[in-house]
């Protein structure tokens, strides 16, 4: 949490210095609030509890969400906390999604028995049988609809595509919104969790000379 | 000075009712108010502020915290007037005090002169409604520099070779360049293309009470927490509201305009928060919805006097949508852009703006800008090239890698006016309120696909020059999804093709008028705001005009 707290800091510092006096006294009880009730959701989440989940299905998308985003040499959803966002998110959000958990996790059990005789669920799969069972999920859904390029949501959402969006989401939106536990996500992409920034951003930015009418001799046109 | 804030109670009959605050709205809400009218602006959503923004994109994308929300309000969709449409979210607008100003990319590029007579120019195009403005790019002109004046746009003044004339440079430098910027700029001049800083409606200095970009990279579908976005809500709105006789009235969704035996309107009734319905009286209504809410509103508002829906004589309220056709082309570098940090937008083009259409074999233009719009769940689910595993180790080694390394060329450019692509009223489907649905009727004309294909290859041929080590870009296909809504109450001279005339007065109610991307007769070139801002400033004069003479009321009319 230390981190969040830091990074707020230094957005109101950040604010303080580019905009002058007078705005920063006209809204810093408005952005203090703003502030505190971010930090606040980011401490009360994750709860080491699960309202919505079963202990046994909550094992099982751990599993499942584990084998989306691996923890390797970084952390992965596991670490992110990604199956305490969706317990979270079938309680809020994403309520009306339960029945979509529901079926797609016993469809899940009866093709790892199928596929895999005698292996009862896909938490308790080897890593290949599991790369298999995805593979299978993930053909099955592509006749379902997908989320379109601003999230805007294909309400007919195939399991294995519902549950994939709420893992990559978990790991990764801000974590005012419950995810990406210690920005644990935005780290492994190289999001820095500051709240605003100065240039140079990048590699191609940093000799910039400024922008200058082309020359007559790049005119080819 | 600072005025307490007004209220009125809907039975004071005000001088305008204004419905929706978005970029019109706001502006007209403004206007008219310094003016010296009493106005009361009716806005369906509610009054967020700087400290109700947020990151949280479940808040703002999956909760609709800023836009219409399709489990509330259903929109339905089809591709021909002949089929039957089924429930689909292809609109989507801003739904807060503000509108859609408050999420917006904020690209602020002017209209060209040819935008406003191509008709002349390229000829008829079968199939089409496409034709002239009846007015031109400089009797707008002096409201362009106003917008960039008033609220706040940054940019460079003669940097683009194929800008139009211009009274005055902008008012504040360009915002800072971005990696993409840089790299567009690179292969863009090696191509012997022009590219310029961005025209953005995003401070690049503080104004009084409002701070410069601070570049937190949740810009685009975010409201911004410091006031730089240079919104309605950021800007007019509070000027408006200071005059103490502007009161925007938030929650309330307007589901008729009342009329008179005189074929006059007498104001707006609307739904409250709790949903009471009351008549907000007023001498005139401005109807500044947008361009799916403006022709729906029109048509939930028959009655017997005007059976096909009020102002609708022409048949043409809901027709012409025009939603700027684009595309998209992705470009992986071997260095850190970091792109997610600043506004998306640094660098454009407009080089593309009026093709040959004899050349080419097909009409329009466009502009191309570099951009990087993801949010890090955005880039996840739709930033990587569509080769990659959608999971495990090569899922996460990519995302690792690719994240700070993309940009993205968006090409923005025309759509053609076509009848049978609009807006109506679905036969079947209410909304929560139990008020008809919104039905969209749209297919892409064939020209506007050819020509932004042609616009994504010379993308693709951009981001090469700039040294690109992967790039790709999705296939064109129909929109089935809006955002511009454009068109569909389209202004003119003559009553018989048109819905407004060029004071935005509706042709067949005299105290009723209409401003905001429904006016549009010709989509541009993919940034209609700032025009629609434009249209809004001189409507506001020509209003004015009118009310000044005592000339609101009009001549005797008859109802068809």
């Amino acid at each position: 949490m230390e981190t969040f707290q830091s990074a707020r800091r230094d957005f109101l510092w950040r604010i303080g210095s580019a905009a002058g006096a007078a705005w920063i006294t006209a809204q810093w009880p408005g952005i203090l609030a703003a502030a505190q009730h971010a930090h606040a959701a980011a401490k009360a989440n994750p709860a080491p509890v699960f309202e919505v989940l079963t202990p046994d299905h909550a094992k099982e998308i751990e599993a499942l969400s584990s084998a989306i985003i691996p923890s390797d040499e970084l952390p992965g959803a596991r670490e992110a906390g990604v199956v305490y966002f969706i317990d979270r998110a079938l309680k809020t959000f994403a309520a009306d999604a339960q029945p979509v958990y529901e079926q797609g996790l016993a469809h899940l059990r009866k093709m790892t028995s199928e596929m895999f005789p005698g292996v009862e669920r896909f938490s308790a799969a080897t890593l290949q049988q599991q790369e298999k069972l995805l593979a299978k999920l993930d053909e099955e859904s592509q006749s379902g609809g997908r989320p379109g390029r601003r999230l805007g949501g294909a309400s007919n959402m195939s399991f294995a595509e519902t549950l994939r969006f709420h893992t990559l989401a978990g790991f990764l939106v801000d974590p005012e919104a419950g995810g990406n536990r210690d920005y644990v996500g935005w780290n492994v992409i190289g999001r820095d969790p500051a709240h605003s920034f100065s240039p140079p951003f990048g590699f191609y930015d940093k000799d910039y000379p400024g922008w200058q009418p082309a020359s007559p001799e790049t005119e080819t046109k | 000075m600072t005025q307490a804030k007004v209220t009125y109670r809907p039975s004071h009959e005000v001088d305008f009712v204004i419905i929706g605050s978005g970029a019109a709205g706001g502006v007209l809400a403004k206007e008219l108010s310094t003016n010296g009218f009493r106005v009361v602006v009716l806005e369906q959503g509610p009054y967020l502020t700087e400290a109700d923004f947020t990151h949280d994109e479940i808040e703002v994308f999956n909760n609709h915290k800023l836009t219409n929300n399709p489990k509330r309000q259903p929109v339905t969709f089809r591709k021909t007037e002949s089929e039957k449409a089924v429930l689909q979210p292809s609109v989507m607008y801003g739904r807060c005090v503000g509108g859609s100003s408050v999420h917006f990319t904020a690209n602020y590029w002017r209209f060209h002169e040819i935008d406003f007579i191509e008709r002349s120019k390229v000829g008829d195009i079968p199939g089409t409604g496409f034709t002239d403005w009846p007015i031109s790019y400089a009797d707008l002109e002096p409201y362009y520099t106003k917008v960039e004046w008033e609220i706040g746009v940054s940019g460079l003044a003669g940097a683009s070779p194929f800008d139009p004339p211009r009274s005055k440079p902008y008012p504040m430098p360009p915002l800072p360049v971005k990696g993409s910027g840089v790299l567009f700029e690179r292969g863009a001049r090696k191509l012997g293309y022009h590219p310029f800083p961005a025209p953005m409606a995003i401070l690049s200095q503080p104004r009084p009470g409002r701070s410069a970009c601070v570049n937190c990279g949740f810009c685009l579908g975010f409201g911004c927490e410091v006031g730089a976005k240079s919104s309605s809500l950021a800007t007019v709105i509070r000027v408006a509201e200071r005059t103490g006789r502007c009161e925007v009235r938030p929650n309330c969704y307007v589901h008729q305009i009342a009329t008179d035996t005189n074929g006059r309107v007498t104001g707006a009734m609307y739904f409250d928060a709790h949903r009471n319905t009351h008549l907000q009286k007023a001498k005139a209504v401005v109807v500044c919805a947008n361009g799916a809410e403006t022709p729906r509103l029109l048509l939930l508002s028959a009655n017997k006097a005007f059976p096909n829906g009020l102002a609708n004589s022409s048949g043409l309220v809901g027709k012409y949508l025009m939603p700027n056709s684009s595309a998209i082309a992705h470009g992986v570098f071997d260095e850190p852009l970091n792109d997610y940090k600043g506004p998306a937008v640094s660098r454009v083009f407009h080089d593309f703006y009026e093709l040959d259409a004899t050349k080419l074999g097909f009409y329009g233009g466009g502009g191309l800008d570099a951009r990087f719009d993801f949010t890090p769940l955005a880039f996840a689910m739709n930033g990587l090239p569509p080769d990659t595993p959608r999971w495990g180790k090569e899922f996460k080694k990519a995302l690792k890698q690719n994240f700070t390394r993309t940009m993205e060329i968006f090409c923005h450019a025309t759509s053609l006016p076509v009848a049978s692509n609009n807006f109506s009223l679905d036969p079947d489907v209410k909304d929560a309120w139990g008020l008809p649905a919104l039905r969209m009727t749209f297919k892409d004309h064939p020209n506007d696909m050819k020509m932004v294909a042609w616009m994504a290859d010379r993308a693709m041929e951009v981001l090469d020059a700039a040294g690109a080590k992967t790039k790709w870009r999705p296939p064109i296909t129909e929109q089935q999804f809006a955002v511009h809504l454009l068109g569909t109450c389209r202004m003119g001279n003559d009553p018989k093709t048109s819905v407004i005339n060029p004071d935005h007065r509706t042709h067949d109610v005299p105290n009723l008028f209409l401003c905001d991307g429904s006016s549009l007769v010709t989509s541009g070139r993919g940034q209609p705001t700032m025009t629609i801002q434009a249209l809004a400033y001189r409507a506001a004069d020509r209003i004015t005009a009118l009310a000044k003479r005592g000339d609101l009321a009009g001549p005797a009319v008859h109802a068809t």
